[in-house]
């Protein structure tokens, strides 16, 4: 019986092998809903890595392949991801670039940790999804705790705060963001002398902004999203308190400047992950080709996108092979130039040294310092 | 002290707005024994018309005062909501007057979700800045205390628009119908009182309400969004129970009162846990509060005139 089942084996493996002169790559993200526009971005990214591959003729472990696009919609929502993470690998995808939010691609890590699939995703970044432990999830930009450590030394070296308040919406992404930048200021030495706490559909945030008025501190950080920032930003100046105001990507948004309006002042600080276009190595290329193949403009991750799928690809090549399991060594050990910088992974699967942009509010607009 | 005094002046305002939108639970429960959970989306309703209207005529009339502008606001999302309150009651509340009191609980309950899907097929998921026509620039601090001057509108229009409605319901014949309707609305309309037109009446009433402490709302934290009547619609749903369902001046303490608790509360919950709780527990704090009143006064603060009813 088990000299069948090892034949059986044997011979459906011959049988993959030979025909394997197609390689599926999965992309998720949303493509319908509020955020589609990021979704269609990221799925346009990989589409061009996927087409530059395909020109150049890639030869994995002696013949050539082609390579193809399974476009997925996750509709950014947690139940949805995992159907379609599902559906990938059912389809037998060979990897995924995505999912898009941290909501999608924590629950759909699961399906692909047991599929054995590697997903890459290109702008998740709830420090969560590389923490539990499992062997196939990377992603190509900074989290949120390398956010959080960059507003904490911007904070203590250029600003010279001394005294800084937190709060946070207690969401998983509002609290780990505060957490991480509250363990980060202890190493710099500055003083965090409030810690308040709020919900992600607050409107009202005079009582915990009295309290921390009490407190005198030079800054106020705000874990959370651009809906309650606004608001709460427009309090603290009604309530006579100066100071800076600092936030992450959440915050880092058009939305905030339509909705917090005179309230907005130099003073007020974000963080992005990742780098603008502009600062990425082969940014300005890449600007140009996307627009020409696509007609439109790179809207956010779409260059985290195409690294994300070149990884999948590179690290195929220097395995010799498109089966995960081969090739996953080769993934976690990669080091290779992308377009946004050097990808190469560390023990979780995040990216070594991922960029993260200090933005300023001046002249109506975020504006990228350093 | 003076964050002392802030926190008094924040819980205030928050109070009043709860107050407000509390009467308009309480009076229709007081009438029907029916909780109206639509009641707070009503508040985003007469929000949200207000803020299209102040946005048509910044576009008419560009060069309008901004007293002018938020009168003639009023003067549109209150009909709107009035003529909104009554259609749910025609429409859906009526027919059930006679069932199973679950039935138009969970009819309210569905009238809710009707209400904001609706807004949000007309303006959107995304949240839109609201026009603040009155200015939210802080006075001059008096002790320490920054006060601005919708904060002090907030509060001064809340109290006179109360103090209207108890004249109203105790001054005048249709106040006297509609104590005689909650009273026993069979007994009161052998004696002549048009019941359906009352019932209607209290609806209407309670959706005007509902409409300007919208426009509070949304003057005060300049945002406005399809899913803003919920909070402060349980917020003051809790404040009606804590006043004493059913209750008008219960209503008005039960919204202060759950102001004051919230702010201080958040204040000052650390120092009364020594450290062990913190502002995220502002919320429980405000429902063990209830809850003590609860369990030591069953009807609310001064629920014991509709005893019968809870």
């Amino acid at each position: 019986m088990k000299k069948t089942l090892l034949a059986l084996a044997l011979v459906g493996f011959g049988c993959s092998a030979l025909a394997q002169t197609s390689v599926k790559i999965g992309h998720a993200g949303p493509l319908t809903g509020p955020i589609s526009h990021i979704g269609k971005d990221g799925e346009n990214g990989a589409r061009l890595a996927i087409d530059d591959a395909n020109a150049k003729g890639i030869t994995i472990g002696g013949r050539k392949v082609q390579f193809e696009l399974v476009g997925e919609d996750d509709q950014a929502d947690p139940r949805v991801a995992t159907t379609v993470a599902q559906r990938l690998a059912d389809t037998g995808v060979k990897g995924v670039v995505g999912h898009v939010t941290s909501g999608a691609s924590i629950p759909a890590s699961r399906i692909y940790e047991q599929a054995g699939i590697p997903m890459v995703t290109p702008s998740s970044t709830n420090p969560k999804l590389t923490q539990q432990g499992y062997e196939v999830t990377f992603r190509v930009i900074a989290n949120d705790l390398q956010q959080g450590a960059a507003m904490a030394r911007h904070a203590a070296q250029s600003l010279q705060i001394g005294k800084v308040a937190i709060i946070d919406d207690r969401t998983a992404y509002g609290q780990g963001l505060a957490d991480a930048f509250a363990d980060s200021l202890k190493q710099h030495g500055v003083q965090v002398v409030g810690r308040e706490f709020t919900t992600d559909k607050a409107t009202d945030f005079t009582a915990i902004l009295t309290k921390i008025k009490g407190r005198q501190p030079d800054a106020v950080f705000f874990g959370g999203m651009d809906a309650q920032a606004a608001p709460m930003l427009r309090q603290m100046r009604q309530l006579g308190i100066g100071g800076r105001f600092l936030g992450g990507d959440g915050v880092c948004t058009s939305e905030m400047i339509k909705l917090a309006g005179e309230a907005m002042s130099a003073e007020t600080y974000c963080t992005q992950a990742g780098i603008p276009m502009a600062k990425m190595p082969g940014g300005a290329q890449f600007n140009e080709r996307f627009k020409e193949r696509f007609k439109t403009d790179v809207q956010l991750y779409a260059p985290y996108s195409y690294d994300a799928t070149m990884a999948l690809i590179e690290a195929m090549k220097t395995a010799s092979s498109a089966e995960p399991e081969k090739y996953l060594p080769a993934l976690r050990k990669l080091d290779m130039q992308g377009i946004t910088g050097t990808i190469a992974f560390d023990r979780n699967g995040d990216i070594r040294d991922g960029g993260v942009t200090m933005y300023r509010f001046s002249d109506g607009k975020w504006e990228a310092l350093n | 002290m003076e964050i002392f005094l802030q926190q008094l002046v924040n819980g205030l305002v928050v109070g009043s707005v709860y107050a407000l939108v509390a009467l308009g639970y309480t009076m229709v429960y007081g009438i029907l024994g029916l909780i109206n959970f639509a009641h707070g989306d009503l508040v985003m309703v007469g929000a949200m018309v207000a803020l299209q209207t102040m946005l048509f005529l910044m576009g008419a009339a560009p060069g309008m005062s901004p007293l002018t502008m938020l009168t003639l606001s009023l003067a549109v999302a209150i009909p709107v909501c009035m003529m909104l309150g009554y259609t749910m009651e025609r429409l859906a509340y009526r027919r059930l007057r006679n069932a199973p009191r679950l039935a138009p609980l969970i009819t309210a309950i569905g009238m809710s979700f009707l209400l904001q899907t609706i807004a949000m097929i007309l303006w959107g998921r995304n949240y839109h800045t609201f026009p603040q026509l009155v200015s939210t620039a802080p006075l001059q601090p008096v002790a320490g205390v920054f006060v601005t001057p919708i904060q002090v509108t907030i509060v001064v229009g809340s109290a006179l628009i109360m103090a209207a409605l108890i004249v109203l319901v105790t001054k005048t014949r249709l106040g006297r119908a509609m104590r005689a309707t909650a009273e026993n609305h069979r007994v009161a309309a052998l004696m002549g009182v048009d019941t359906n037109l009352i019932i209607a009446l209290t609806f209407v009433i309670g959706a005007a309400l509902a409409a300007v402490a919208g426009v509070m709302y949304a003057s005060n934290y300049g945002i406005a969004h399809y899913g803003m009547g919920f909070m402060p619609g349980l917020k003051a749903f809790t404040a009606a129970v804590l006043g004493g369902i059913g209750n008008l001046g219960g209503a008005m303490l039960g919204g202060i009162v759950l102001g004051l608790v919230e702010s201080f509360g958040a204040g000052y919950i650390e120092h009364m846990t020594f450290g062990l709780l913190n502002s995220s527990y502002q919320d429980i704090f405000a429902f063990i509060i209830l809850g003590l009143v609860l369990i030591f006064r069953p009807t609310g603060l001064l629920g014991e005139r509709v005893s019968d009813r809870a």
